[in-house]
């Protein structure tokens, strides 16, 4: 397995072997040693491959991945998984601001807490959250499911689209246009889903509320969707 | 961006370590801003007797004497260590004020960057490496200390414009961040008695937090105060004799770490800076919650 000591090789050089892994490779394990909190560590990743950062990581860890299978034995600094396609970033501790923004697709687990900011503008990326998130989390979120397990700070949802939130613990306040809303079967099924593919079996969906836009504040219109 | 680093000791058997630990964390952050540096070191004080730590664009002509000079005009004994640009007065506490008004007449163009009993500030343009090395920080003991790298966005890059500010006895501050209503609160400060030495927006965050320590609250009620006085992006790292506060605005994007084991509670901009710090591997590290006073004392 390649394994990335960060304390004796250049950053780039793990960036860069991460790009030139080809479609079909056999080497697809790789590991890194002592982070430091270094930036940008594993990012811009395109290929199914599986990194394992041992240490605290910097500013923008795993930031657009597509595919690959992230994990931090560690915290994580601001912009984790920013932008991310596809693929899994699994974070053993606690993230900075804005973990998950601007999301497209994939999963991202934060098994400490996550900071403010959380899911802000995100686009399709399910997020979940063991522990609390800061406030302004999911700020005009767009699509896609964020969970969590503890509890929400000021503001959550503000301004948001059609994201769905699922908090189990309290929220301190919700943002302009983001209400408390029912809990269907549909979406029972859906966080159970979600919480089997973070690994959390001790917790059911039923101890959830669900929260989103009540589509005041922008102008949705289910008969016009085909126009878009 | 700014880079703001901070180091409060619990253990004593650290002590001798604080500058080399404290530069070293900052130096760390030099990416975060290029245009000057800075650092306070809370050291050893002797009961009774205090120090004024000044700086000065002409030090050769300005030092020459400056001890005599002084030593004679407030009528007590004094020592002038000679750091670069930067001097190091020691004299009686009680005559810290006298010393001040004197040095004004005696020496027009050397500018107070600090005073109190154990307080020394260092601070010019340049890169931490170089700062930390012309002051020979690396050498210095102490309790506690903070250190800032600043990239300018309110005001000129200038020694003066430099971290840390310190706008009473042994207190300072780092900023990361800028503030909206400086000016504002400026003229309702200079009202008030208070004076500045420079147009710097963070000048202005340290002057209102020692007119509220003048007026009886303590350091803790004086950062809660802030919070609703102070208008604008703000982390804010403080040094007081015996204490060592953080305050985040309650929007908090300017980032902020700390760390904390038995020997010592550490703060960081970016964790990157506490990664050489002894035991950090085991240390409790957080992210300091928005609009929230965090404080530390001997």
């Amino acid at each position: 397995m390649p394994s990335f000591d960060l304390s004796k090789v250049p950053l780039r050089d793990l960036n860069q072997a991460l790009h030139d892994v080809s479609a079909g490779a056999n080497e697809t394990d790789f590991e890194v040693l002592n982070p430091r909190g270094a930036h940008a560590v594993a990012v811009g990743i395109d290929k199914p491959v599986r990194v394992d950062v041992k240490g605290n990581c910097g500013y923008y860890c795993a930031g657009m991945n597509a595919e690959a299978t992230v994990t931090v034995h560690g915290s994580v600094g601001p912009g984790v998984a920013e932008n991310m396609m596809s693929g899994t970033v699994v974070v053993k501790g606690d993230a900075s601001q804005y973990a998950g923004a601007t999301g497209h697709g994939g999963l991202l687990v934060i098994e400490g807490n996550a900071s403010s900011r959380c899911g802000i503008s995100m686009k399709g990326i399910d997020i979940v959250v063991k522990g609390n998130i800061g406030h302004m989390s999911a700020f005009m979120a767009q699509a896609g499911n964020l969970v969590v397990l503890g509890d929400a700070g000021d503001a959550l949802g503000d301004s948001c689209y059609e994201a769905r939130f699922f908090v189990r613990g309290k929220v301190e306040s919700l943002g302009a246009d983001c209400v408390k809303k029912k809990m269907k079967p549909k979406h029972l099924e859906l966080l159970a889903d979600l919480l089997k593919r973070a690994g959390i079996t001790d917790v059911k969906p039923e101890e959830f509320t669900r929260y989103g836009s009540a589509r005041q504040l922008y102008n949705f219109n289910i008969d016009n969707v085909d126009a878009y | 961006m700014c880079g703001i680093v901070g180091l409060f000791l619990k253990d004593k058997a650290l002590e001798p370590k604080l500058g080399a630990l404290l530069s070293e964390m900052l130096i760390t952050m030099t990416d975060r801003g290029p245009d000057s540096a800075g650092i306070a070191i809370y050291g050893p004080s002797a009961k009774g007797s205090g120090k004024i730590t000044v700086q000065s664009a002409d030090p050769e002509s300005d030092f020459k004497g400056l001890g005599a000079a002084l030593s004679k005009k407030v009528g007590t004994d004094v020592s002038v260590d000679v750091r670069a640009t930067h001097a190091v007065i020691s004299l009686a506490a009680a005559k810290l004020d006298a010393a001040r008004d004197a040095l004004q007449e005696l020496r027009p163009g050397v500018t107070v960057m600090g005073r109190g009993e154990s307080v020394e500030i260092y601070k010019e343009v340049g890169l931490p490496k170089d700062v930390a090395e012309r002051f020979g920080i690396g050498k210095m003991g102490g309790t506690h200390g903070i250190g800032h790298t600043r990239m300018a966005t309110e005001s000129a890059v200038t020694t003066f414009g430099a971290h840390p500010f310190s706008t009473g006895p042994d207190q300072c501050l780092v900023h990361n961040g800028s503030l909206s209503n400086h000016n504002n609160l400026r003229r309702e400060l200079v009202k008030a008695g208070l004076r500045f030495e420079t147009e710097n927006d963070t000048e202005v965050a340290a002057a209102y937090l020692s007119h509220k320590l003048a007026e009886g609250q303590n350091l803790g009620a004086a950062l809660e105060s802030g919070l609703s006085d102070l208008d604008g992006f703000y982390t804010f790292v403080v040094g007081t004799k015996s204490g060592f506060g953080v305050l985040r605005d309650p929007i908090a994007c300017k980032p902020a770490v700390m760390a904390e084991t038995d020997e010592y509670v550490a703060f960081g901009s970016e964790y990157r800076a506490l990664v050489g710090l002894p035991g950090i591997e085991s240390a409790r590290v957080w992210e300091p919650e928005p609009a929230t006073v965090y404080f530390w004392e001997h």
